[in-house]
């Protein structure tokens, strides 16, 4: 047992200990079990639809899968230098999410595992913790390094890069455990790669979908995405957005702190993406695809359907294609919940009465990320009935991904003395 | 209520805190300029284990007479306990948030008796 689990006992006292990066998982989110425990645990299903690698420790793993052997090369020369994440264009320096430590899951995950050295273990078996002590029955996987690479230069490496990736979860990870699954992460800069990424790994079984990770200046309208589209609208699998930072867009580096760019980056990619598929009528031309709005809070939504219907009011002949309202088609859509923000409940309230919340929201943690949340997010709302909580905490997304409504996550109360029982083993 | 011998005082470090599990209930105890103060380990966010954070000093904006700034400086006074699910913050002494002092910790009443300390826990 390493010594950061060991406490000290004292009579009926025990000693917790500071938590850090190197926290195991399940103490790390202990409360997190009893809030499964108190609130939820009789819920049919609990999915959370957005959750990530930290690349960082897999990346040796997912570069083996790099196809291009110059690209792999260098990869490797980069690694062996000192570098944790080859190719990827993320400035280390400008790494704030942690609040400088403040926040240690992460900068994980250092925790030890069972079987470090078989490849995709350490991965699953430290999702299976948070899985477990959550108490979530299915989760969606999406990287995290990967979420800016829709700005690499280099429109090769992000090929080539979501190659790597999407063969390391199909041929490595999701085998070792049926509760994860994840989406196709579609290298953009590239479309004939995107239709071959799907021909080739849409149909896995725990492939739910597809992501165009948000962080990038394609018009997401633009002609030479239509087949692409269309393929995706066949398979009956939804395409989710999935938002990110990004301070080097010129408009944030106005901004000065971390806090600045990460409240508004997120939610400008989502407001730009959603504005061109919604005003150049996509939802019109591709009436059955499903889409999905990942890691921008709810606080967006209703300022965005108010302002494009005040504007599609106004200027109809510059968005002829729209049969409906954009409020309309966006109450078609759906949306992850995190991170949600609470502060104001009357006007949370107001938000998910306006975004159809009950039918359109899921749940999503976005762990390991600072800025996570537990399914008590929505379990704690006042203002929601209990169908609308077990609606967006599993049975939405069941219904979206094809899931399928059955538990897999061990009771909370198991969990818990599983754990108790391996501190004083 | 009932009250816990949860060890002596000088175990602790100053500054420096321990949170202790007894039946259940989680407090976090922490030594600051010589008075020991205690909270419940429960964030008021979203009841993360708060007290089992990081101990740093209040980041302050410094502002010149001019209204300039100097940018951000730790408190030499005020020590904060950092929640870390989240990163929210809370000063030791008043458990109190920085920013909105509406949100809290709650408070555990603890004392001293011969170098041993006492908490008070909720029935």
């Amino acid at each position: 047992m390493p010594d950061e689990l060991k406490s000290s006992l004292v009579g009926e006292v025990r000693e917790l200990q500071e938590i850090t990066a190197a926290t195991d998982t399940r103490d790390y989110l202990f409360a997190a079990a009893r809030q499964a425990q108190r609130q939820y645990d009789d819920y049919e299903l609990i999915v959370d639809v957005d959750a990530h690698t930290q690349e960082g420790r897999f990346w040796p793993e997912i570069l083996e899968f790099m196809e291009n052997d110059v690209l792999k090369h260098t990869a490797l020369n980069q690694l062996a230098g000192g570098i944790r994440t080859p190719l990827i264009n993320m400035q280390p320096g400008m790494s704030f999410q942690s609040l400088s430590g403040r926040v240690p899951h992460q900068s994980g995950p250092r925790e030890s595992v069972s079987n470090p050295d078989k490849p995709g273990a350490a991965f699953v078996e430290i999702a299976k913790r948070s899985i477990d002590f959550m108490g979530v029955d299915y989760q969606v996987i999406f990287p995290t390094s990967m979420l800016h690479l829709g700005m690499n230069p280099m429109d090769d490496v992000e090929v080539y890069l979501a190659r790597a990736y999407c063969r390391w979860m199909v041929e490595v990870v999701l085998p070792q455990e049926p509760r994860l699954t994840s989406l196709i992460y579609l290298p953009l800069n590239n479309v004939d790669q995107c239709e071959r990424m799907v021909r080739e790994f849409g149909n896995h079984p725990q492939i739910v979908g597809y992501t165009i990770c948000a962080v990038r200046h394609k018009p997401v309208h633009h002609n030479q995405y239509m087949r692409l589209y269309s393929m995706i609208e066949e398979s009956g699998k939804p395409l989710v957005f999935h938002a990110g930072p990004h301070w080097d867009d010129p408009s944030f580096t106005q901004l000065n702190r971390f806090i600045s760019m990460h409240a508004l980056s997120f939610v400008h990619y989502n407001l730009i993406h959603m504005t061109n598929w919604i005003i150049n009528a996509l939802p019109e031309r591709f009436p059955k695809l499903k889409t999905v709005w990942v890691e921008s809070g709810v606080a967006w939504i209703p300022f965005l359907m108010q302002r494009l219907d005040h504007e599609v009011l106004l200027r109809q002949s510059e968005a002829p294609g729209l049969k409906r309202m954009p409020s309309e088609y966006m109450q078609d859509m759906y949306y992850s919940s995190q991170p949600l923000e609470r502060y104001d409940l009357k006007l949370l309230e107001a938000t998910f009465d306006k975004m159809k919340a009950s039918t359109q929201l899921l749940f999503s943690s976005d762990w390991p990320h600072w800025d996570f949340d537990p399914p008590s997010s929505i379990t704690t709302l006042p203002f929601l009935d209990d169908q609308a909580k077990r609606n967006i905490l599993g049975l939405n997304a069941a219904k979206l991904f094809n899931l399928p409504i059955k538990r897999t996550r061990p009771r909370a109360a198991d969990a818990i003395a599983a754990r108790a029982a391996d501190r004083v083993s | 209520m009932s009250e816990v011998n949860v060890g002596p005082a000088s175990s602790f470090t100053d500054p420096g805190r321990k949170v202790f599990e007894v039946g259940g209930q989680e407090v976090g105890v922490f030594l600051l300029g010589g008075e020991f103060y205690a909270w419940e380990n429960r964030c008021p966010h979203l009841d993360g284990p708060a007290c089992q954070g990081r101990l740093l000093p209040l980041a302050t904006e410094a502002v010149n007479a001019d209204r300039t700034s100097r940018g951000r400086e730790f408190s030499k006074e005020h020590m904060n306990i950092v929640c870390p699910w989240h990163g929210m913050e809370f000063d030791i002494r008043t458990g109190r948030h920085p920013t909105n002092q509406a949100i809290r910790l709650r408070k555990v009443p603890v004392r001293v008796e011969r170098g041993e300390i006492y908490v008070t826990l909720r029935a």
